[in-house]
C-alpha cells in the first residue's frame, strides 16, 4: 500500500501503527485508572536501564537496550510501590521523586557514554528524544512482537482488567487477584512504554499513552469503544507523523505527539455530549427551556 | 479478654446444619499505624439475619465489613464465613461498597456495572454471555433499574447509582450480603425500595449486614444490630439490645446532644 514510500519509511510506518495501538489501548486502562503520571514516571526510568544496556553490549543493540529499559522501568515500578506503601509521602511527590531520580541517573550514564570514545556517534541518545531513521526491519520486528503479545493479552483480559480497573475492592471480594491483574496492566504499561522509546523517546512517551486515551474517552461511554477509538488515534498519529517527519526531515516523536494533540483538540471541540460545543449548546438550551417554564408559571418538580 | 458477645437468634427452630454459623468474627483487631481501629471485636451469626451495624463516626463501621472481607489486613483475630476462611467462600458472599468508592466517570453502562456481579460465577477469559445479561436486567428490574440498562452510570442520580450497586450485589446470588452505608444520600423513595428489597433478601434465608448511620431508622429496619465503637458495645436481636444503656455505652457524650436536639425538636413542634 505504501509502495511509493522509501523502504526505511515504510518499516517506521509499520512501526509506529502498531505502537500507536498498543499505547492507545494500555494508555485507556492508564487514564481511566488514574495512572497518567505513572506512566510518565515510568518513561523517565527506564532512561538508566538503556544506558547500562548500551555499555555492557559496548554499542547499539535494540533488544538488549528494551531489556534494560524494561528492568530499570521494573525498578521505578517497586520504587513507586515502596514508597507509596511505606512512607507517607503522597502520590505525586512519589512520582517526581522516581522520574527525576531515574533521569537524573540516566543522564549520568549518557555523561559517561559521551565521554567513551566509542560513544561519539551515539545511536543510544535516540532513546531520549526519539528516532525513526534508524529504525531498520530487525527493530520493527520487536515492536510488532511485543504489540501483538501485548493486545492478546488485553483481549483475554478485558473483563478483568475492566472490573479491576473500576473498582478494585470488589474484585477482591469476588476472589480475583485483583493486585495481580493490576500488576499485569503495569507490566503492559511498562512494555508499551519501553517499545515506543527508540521512536518516540522517554521524553514523549507519556504523551503517547494519554492523549489517544483521552481524546477517545470524549467520544464514547463504553470502554470497548474507548479501547477502538484510542487505537485509531494512536495509529492515526503514528502514521501521519511519521510521514510528515519523513518528508521534511523533522523528529518523529514531537510530529507524531503534535498529531496526538491535533486529534485530542478536535475531540475536545466537536465531540458530542462531552465537546466543548455540545455542552454550550446543551447550557442554551437548558437555559431556554427553565425560561419557558420560568414565564408559564410552572413549578419546579 | 473481651467477653465474647454472640448474636444468636432465639433458637426456636433449629435447623440441621445448625452448628455452622454463617459468620464467625473471632477476637479481631485492626489499626491504622498505631491507632486501633476495631478493638478485639466477636461476633458470631448462628441465623440469617438483617443485622445493623450501627455507631458513631470513626467507630470502625465500615473497617468491620472490610476487615471480614480481607480488605484490610488483620493486626489479630480471624474471621469464618459459614466455618471456612472468606477466600474459599467468594461465591456465598455479596459485597455494595460505599458508593463514593468508584469513580462514576467510568466508561461504562449501568448494566455493564451489574453484569459485574457475575463475573464471580465466570472463568479467567470468559465473557458474560446470553444467560448473564438476561440475569443482570432481572436484577435490575429487582431494584426498579430497567430502564436505565444502557445509561451511563455518570448520568444517575446518587439514589440510582446506589440501586445499581445493589443490584449488581443481587447479581451475585449470594448468600450473606455486606452493604457499606447503602442509605447513604439516597432520597427517601430509595431508601423504601431499598429496605423492601433487603427484607426480601431476609424472607429468603439470606444474611445481611448493613454499615447503618441513622439511629432513628434503625430499631426499625434490622432485626438484629451490633453497636459497635471500636470495641463492640452490644450485639443481639434489636428489641433487647438496642436499649438506652446500650446506645449510651455506645455513642458516650455525643449522644447526649443528639437527645438535647431530639427534644428541641419536640417542644418545637408542641409548640407549633
Amino acid at each position: 500500500m505504501f509502495d511509493w514510500l522509501p523502504y526505511n519509511t515504510q518499516v517506521v510506518l509499520v512501526g509506529v501503527t502498531l505502537l500507536g495501538v498498543c499505547s492507545g489501548v494500555i494508555g485507556c486502562f492508564a487514564v481511566l485508572g488514574r495512572r497518567a503520571l505513572v506512566g510518565d514516571a515510568l518513561s523517565h526510568a527506564t532512561l538508566p536501564g538503556v544506558g547500562i544496556a548500551y555499555l555492557l553490549a559496548g554499542g547499539k543493540h535494540f533488544a538488549f537496550m528494551l531489556l534494560g529499559g524494561f528492568v530499570s522501568g521494573l525498578l521505578g515500578i517497586g520504587v513507586l510501590s515502596i514508597l507509596k506503601r511505606f512512607t507517607r509521602i503522597r502520590e505525586d511527590a512519589a512520582i517526581a521523586i522516581v522520574l527525576s531520580t531515574f533521569y537524573g541517573g540516566g543522564i549520568v550514564i549518557a555523561t559517561v557514554i559521551q565521554a567513551q570514545a566509542s560513544g561519539g556517534q551515539a545511536g543510544w541518545d535516540t532513546f531520549i528524544f526519539g528516532q525513526s531513521v534508524g529504525m531498520i526491519w530487525d527493530d520493527a520486528q520487536w515492536i510488532m512482537a511485543l504489540g501483538l503479545v501485548t493486545l492478546v493479552i488485553v483481549a483475554l483480559l478485558f473483563k478483568e482488567f475492566k472490573l479491576v480497573a473500576f473498582d478494585p475492592a470488589f474484585a477482591h471480594v469476588q476472589g480475583w487477584p485483583a493486585r495481580a491483574i493490576d500488576f499485569t496492566m503495569m507490566l503492559l504499561l511498562l512494555v508499551a512504554v519501553v517499545t515506543g522509546l527508540p521512536a518516540v523517546g522517554v521524553l514523549l512517551m507519556a504523551a503517547m499513552l494519554i492523549i489517544p486515551a483521552s481524546a477517545a474517552r470524549l467520544w464514547t461511554y463504553r470502554l470497548s469503544r474507548m479501547l477502538f477509538l484510542a487505537a485509531a488515534i494512536g495509529a492515526g498519529s503514528g502514521i501521519a507523523g511519521a510521514l510528515l517527519s519523513s518528508s521534511v526531515a523533522l523528529p518523529l516523536g514531537p510530529c507524531i505527539i503534535l498529531f496526538a494533540a491535533l486529534f485530542f483538540l478536535t475531540s475536545l471541540m466537536f465531540a458530542p455530549e462531552r465537546g466543548l460545543l455540545a455542552r454550550a449548546f446543551q447550557r442554551r438550551r437548558d437555559r431556554i427551556a427553565l425560561l419557558a417554564d420560568l414565564r408559564a408559571g410552572k413549578e419546579p418538580i | 479478654m473481651q467477653s465474647s458477645l454472640s448474636s444468636a437468634v432465639t433458637t426456636k427452630a433449629p435447623k440441621l446444619a445448625s452448628r455452622i454459623s454463617i459468620l464467625d468474627v473471632h477476637d479481631v483487631t485492626v489499626a491504622y499505624h498505631r491507632k486501633p481501629v476495631l478493638w478485639d471485636v466477636d461476633l458470631t451469626l448462628t441465623e440469617p439475619c438483617l443485622l445493623g451495624i450501627i455507631g458513631p463516626n470513626g467507630a470502625g463501621k465500615s473497617t468491620l465489613i472490610k476487615a471480614i472481607l480481607g480488605l484490610v489486613p488483620l493486626v489479630s483475630g480471624s474471621v469464618q464465613v459459614f466455618g471456612q476462611s472468606v477466600a474459599s467462600q467468594r461465591k456465598s458472599i455479596g459485597y455494595v461498597p460505599q458508593r463514593e468508592s468508584v469513580d462514576w466517570d467510568f466508561p461504562v453502562s449501568v448494566l455493564d456495572v451489574v453484569l459485574m456481579g457475575t463475573y464471580g460465577s465466570l472463568g479467567w477469559f470468559q465473557r458474560p454471555g446470553a444467560t448473564e445479561k438476561a440475569w443482570a436486567r432481572q436484577c435490575l428490574d429487582m431494584v426498579g433499574l430497567s430502564d436505565f440498562a444502557d445509561r451511563q452510570i455518570g448520568q444517575l442520580s446518587g439514589g440510582q447509582q446506589q440501586r445499581t450497586f445493589l443490584a449488581r450485589a443481587l447479581a451475585q446470588q449470594a448468600d450473606v450480603y455486606f452493604m457499606d452505608e447503602p442509605f447513604a444520600g439516597v432520597d427517601a423513595a430509595t431508601e423504601q425500595a431499598i429496605i423492601v428489597l433487603l427484607r426480601k433478601l431476609r424472607e429468603q434465608g439470606k444474611t445481611v449486614l448493613v454499615v447503618h448511620h441513622d439511629l432513628r431508622t434503625a430499631p426499625i429496619y434490622f432485626d438484629q444490630v451490633a453497636m459497635l465503637n471500636v470495641r463492640l458495645v452490644a450485639a443481639g436481636p434489636t428489641a433487647s439490645t438496642f436499649t438506652d444503656e446500650n446506645l449510651h455505652k455506645t455513642y458516650g457524650g455525643r449522644l447526649a446532644i443528639l437527645d438535647r436536639l431530639s427534644q428541641a425538636v419536640e417542644s418545637q413542634t408542641r409548640t407549633r
